[in-house]
């Protein structure tokens, strides 16, 4: 097999079991938005700094414009479509619905995947940490501030 | 090809959307594989560590690497130890693959080098240290780098692996300007190591950029020993950002030690720091701003280290 041919990967999303075949070029964000069809994953920057790409690989979350996926051999991902379980949200989504933490909702998913991150490493994070951890994130519409208090209210509430 | 409804056109591509050019690629398991392949492959490849400045030099063209080869399967790689050397004492061996956030979260680097502990929450965001590395920010040679600031502070050393065996770097001879190290092609970055901070030792960093998580404008760290009677036995102090790649500070130090630590010596330590840097301005500053950063930045760091040292044994 010359290497620079098409892999096949095989790893699980959201908790199903996919095996495709990838060229090696292609992105994580760009296999999961195109390949996969789960568009809530959204591609911002593609350099890193905006943080709309946010998964979670392998438990952490992760840019998925910086991981090629090839990379992604074996590994276990959760993309925003996996956070609800069927109709009932995620404490956060719920959090950033009652709180108004959206409004155009491009920086959401990230917002989300990051802010769920946070939670799993540090239950009840002050407000300094919260901003600390969605620093990475970039959000145009918010100013942050509902932001804040929905992931400070999913904290209490999954308490 | 469906036509979009809205649109008139196709919303369903034929070919993959791709960003980045073509290559090859490769994941080897071992050491001896990845440096094989090193030599087989020559200049056209790439080492793929945590891929958070690789990928995106890639997606915008700025590198176009023939072939990939990616190092994250190397476990052996990924370790921090504690080591007792007689040159250098103790201290703490890194792996080169061992991510920037299991780095600062452990509990082995809070303890033996805090600082470099510190310096690596200022390094990005979290979801960018989950998977960049330790060796992969030294590689890449990003003059602000905190992980390179800390081991130019400490004088740390790296060793590197080719196919003529293993060498040991002091960090003036690894890091050799703005994205330049003394790596060479066919060389993997196998290691860094990190003297330990003192018992009773005092140490302090900080850094200045516009927004958090972003690249320093300017960062200092730096490490005091003082004696009982609270003159400075040792003085360390490191810039980043400030020149092509970070450096000590050595009239500075020089000034601080057999001193006691006052209001005095620390402003005269900061307009010595001032002196040594060697930048130019771009559009986040002037290089007046800068230098001027440097001394305030300084003199800050080392305030910050006499409120606060690692715990006397
Ligand atoms: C938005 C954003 C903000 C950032 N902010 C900061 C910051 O504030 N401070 C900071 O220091 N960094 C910052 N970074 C860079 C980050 O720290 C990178 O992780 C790091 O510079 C590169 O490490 P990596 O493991 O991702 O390496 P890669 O991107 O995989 O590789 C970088 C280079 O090193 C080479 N390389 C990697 N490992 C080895 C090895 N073991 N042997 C030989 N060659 C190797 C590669 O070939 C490549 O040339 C930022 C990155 C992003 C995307
Ligand atoms: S698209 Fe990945 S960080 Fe912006
Ligand atoms: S809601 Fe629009 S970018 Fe955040």
């Amino acid at each position: 097999m010359t290497p620079r041919a098409a892999h096949t990967i095989r790893l699980t999303v959201n908790g199903e079991a996919i095996e495709r075949a990838v060229e090696p070029r292609q992105l994580l964000v760009d296999f999961l938005r195109e390949g996969l069809e789960l568009t809530g994953t959204h591609a911002g920057c593609e350099h890193g700094v905006c943080g709309a790409c946010t998964v979670l690989f392998n438990g952490k979350a992760q840019r998925s414009c910086l991981i090629f996926a090839v990379q992604a051999q074996g590994a276990e991902i959760v993309t925003i479509e996996g956070l609800a379980e069927g109709a009932r949200l995620h404490p956060l989504q719920a959090a950033f619905r009652e709180h108004h933490g959206l409004q155009c909702g491009f920086c959401t998913p990230g917002m989300l995947i990051t802010a769920y991150d946070l939670l799993q490493e540090n239950p009840r994070p002050s407000e300094a940490e919260v901003r600390v951890a969605i620093s990475g994130v970039l959000c145009r519409c918010t100013g942050y501030k509902q932001i804040v208090d929905a992931v400070l209210a999913a904290a209490e509430a999954m308490s | 090809m469906q036509p979009n409804p809205l649109f008139g056109c196709s919303i369903r591509r034929s070919t993959a959307i791709v960003k980045p050019a073509a290559f090859a690629y490769e994941a080897p398991e071992t050491v001896e594989e990845a440096l094989a392949l090193l030599k087989r492959y020559g200049e056209g490849a790439k080492v793929l560590a945590g891929g958070q400045s690789l990928v995106p030099m890639m997606n915008f063209r700025l590198a176009q690497p023939e072939v990939l080869i990616d190092i994250n399967g190397l476990a052996e790689l990924d370790y921090i130890r504690l080591q007792d050397g007689p040159e250098a004492g103790r201290g703490l061996a890194i792996g080169a693959l061992t991510r920037q956030r299991t780095a600062e979260l452990s509990p082995r680097v809070g303890e033996h080098c805090p600082l470099l502990a510190e310096a690596l929450g200022h390094v990005a965001h979290a979801a960018i240290r989950n998977r960049g590395t330790v060796g992969g920010s030294l590689v890449h040679a990003d003059p602000s780098a905190e992980i390179a600031t800390v081991l130019t502070t400490l004088n740390g050393r790296v060793t590197l692996r080719g196919p003529a065996g293993e060498r040991t770097l002091a960090p003036g001879d690894f890091l050799l300007g703005y994205l330049t190290t003394g790596l060479a092609p066919d060389e993997l970055l196998m290691e860094a190591r990190f003297p330990a901070i003192r018992p009773g030792a005092r140490w302090g960093f900080l850094e200045f950029s516009r927004r958090q998580g972003d690249f320093a404008i300017a960062a200092v760290a730096a490490v005091l020993e003082l004696d009982s009677g609270g003159a400075c036995t040792v003085a360390r102090i490191g810039l980043g950002g400030v020149a092509p790649a970070p450096l000590r500070a050595l009239a500075a130090e020089r000034a601080l030690v057999g001193r006691r630590i006052d209001g005095d010596a620390i402003d005269e330590a900061g307009r010595l720091a001032q002196e040594v840097c060697d930048t130019e301005g771009d559009y986040h500053a002037s290089e007046e701003y800068k230098r001027n950063l440097a001394g305030v930045l300084t003199r800050r760091c080392l305030a910050q280290a006499l409120e606060r040292g690692r715990e006397a044994a």
